[in-house]
């Protein structure tokens, strides 16, 4: 009688791994079995639960961030084949194998595929990304938002601080201060709202200083790679419209 | 005083297109007057800017001042920028990544120029009117024309190119269709400059200029 097998059909990766924040980076290769519809999480949840690498030894697992696994909170975003990207949507019947992963190293890389985006936040903080409607009275209704408006709007409220822009940008690394594209198109969302209008100058002004938006230098891979599909090219220049006008104005009414 | 990157970075951007690229278009019409009109026309081109009032002034302001200031804050802004094109070969990231590289070999190439022409009238060795014969001898010196074919090809890139990143970086051209439809027109601008250029540089080539600058020579020695 013949024996039959079942071949286990499986997917490599090649992971760049990384056992600390100061430490050296090395690589390790896995053999995950292939299950229909994986996606990359599913494959580290694999390693997570089996970490064992190509060579069968046992290793310790590899460490990701992720959250709401459709691709709108912005924490699994690593080098997917050698673009930024989400790793929850990026699925692994789409892509050449072997997968290679690596951190997003424009960010300081925590552990693994763990990376630190802490200094996007505090971009939206600098840029105040936000709408003031606090007082110490009520200060009742704001005025109205064409529809027209919120729906154009809505397109650039879709960014999720995944630092995929600033990863691709060529701009922003350690020899320079660079805000990246991201907080400068939120500077566009907030000054477009009919109430976020009125701290309108305070968002420029946060942009005419060291490290503001005249670090971009046009390079557009920024909206080439958002996984959301914000136009940033044409916010950024949309926003250095509306900073050379705040320039002259602030120097002829001075 | 302490100073703002944002402020100094739009100086730089200012200064690329006024004066530095007025200069450059009057610099290559004074020189296609050598493929249009020969030694003569060229000669007369160059006495016209030569006789200039203030003309001293004019130079310091409108060229060496901005010049030395586009330059060497150029460099700055180059070494702050990675080049990627490897992982992201998008057309506009190639662009990018060539308006820094013609930017620095404009630089290596324009200091090089200046040192064989505006320089050398400054310590004396020639004349306003010998730049045909120095232009002569240098377009014909295989090594030096290659030299200026590619300082040409850079300056040129770094023109157009620079004046299509100065319309967005200012707000004119905000949208995509802008932006491209910019690019297809500073890409044109650019094959007619580097042609204009490279047209006054081939007509140096030829004898004439070299029989000019023998026949000044001989009145000079007469």
């Amino acid at each position: 009688m013949a024996e039959t097998m079942t071949v286990q059909k499986t997917v490599r990766f090649i992971i760049t791994r990384q056992d600390s924040p100061d430490s050296k980076p090395y690589t390790e290769t896995f053999d995950i079995p292939y299950r229909p519809n994986m996606n990359v999480i599913s494959a580290l949840m694999e390693i997570q639960r089996n970490p064992v690498n190509a060579e069968g030894k046992q290793t310790t697992p590899v460490v990701w961030e992720s959250n709401c696994l459709e691709e709108v909170c912005g924490a699994c975003s690593m080098v997917i084949n050698g673009k930024p990207r989400q790793a929850c949507t990026a699925l692994v019947d789409k892509l050449e194998q072997p997968i290679r992963l690596e951190p997003m190293r424009t960010f300081p890389v925590v552990r693994d595929l763990v990376i630190n985006r802490e200094r996007m936040f505090n971009a939206l903080k600098r840029v105040k990304a936000w709408i003031p409607i606090d007082g110490t009275y009520d200060l009742g209704p704001g005025p109205r938002m064409a529809e027209s408006k919120r729906q154009w709007a809505y397109e650039l409220s879709r960014c999720m601080t995944c630092g995929v822009c600033l990863e691709a940008c060529p701009n922003v690394n350690e020899r320079s201060s660079f805000i990246g594209p991201a907080p400068i198109s939120q500077v566009r969302l907030f000054n477009a709202h009919p109430t976020g209008e009125m701290n309108k100058e305070e968002r420029l002004e946060a942009l005419m200083e060291d490290g503001g938006i005249e670090g971009c230098g046009n390079s557009q891979n920024c909206v080439r790679v958002c996984p959301k599909g914000i136009p940033l090219t044409t916010s950024i220049a949309a926003v250095n419209r509306d900073v050379t006008k705040h320039m002259f104005k602030k120097w002829l009414n001075a | 005083m302490r100073t703002n990157s944002f402020y100094t970075r739009r100086l730089h951007s200012l200064l690329g297109v006024i004066p530095l690229c007025l200069f450059f278009v009057t610099h290559m019409l004074t020189n296609f007057q050598a493929a249009e009109g020969g030694p003569e026309r060229f000669r007369s081109a160059v006495e016209f800017i030569n006789n200039l009032p203030i003309l001293p002034v004019l130079e310091f302001v409108l060229i060496w001042a901005p010049l030395v200031f586009h330059g060497v804050y150029g460099l700055y802004v180059a070494y702050q920028s990675n080049l990627n094109t490897g992982r992201y070969g998008y057309g506009r990231n190639w662009a990018f990544a060539l308006q820094r590289i013609t930017g620095v070999i404009t630089l290596i190439f324009v200091a090089w120029h200046v040192y064989e022409t505006r320089i050398q009238v400054m310590l004396g060795n020639i004349g306003h009117g010998d730049f045909g014969q120095v232009m002569h001898d240098i377009a014909t010196n295989g090594l030096s024309f290659t030299f200026y074919t590619i300082g040409v090809l850079a300056a040129a890139f770094h023109f157009a190119n620079g004046l299509w990143a100065f319309f967005v970086s200012w707000g004119i051209t905000v949208g995509p269709r802008a932006q491209r439809i910019s690019s297809y027109f500073w890409m044109g601008v650019f094959v007619i400059v580097a042609g204009m250029f490279l047209a006054a540089l081939i007509s140096f080539r030829s004898e004439a200029f070299a029989e000019t600058a023998s026949v000044l020579t001989q009145t000079a020695i007469g």
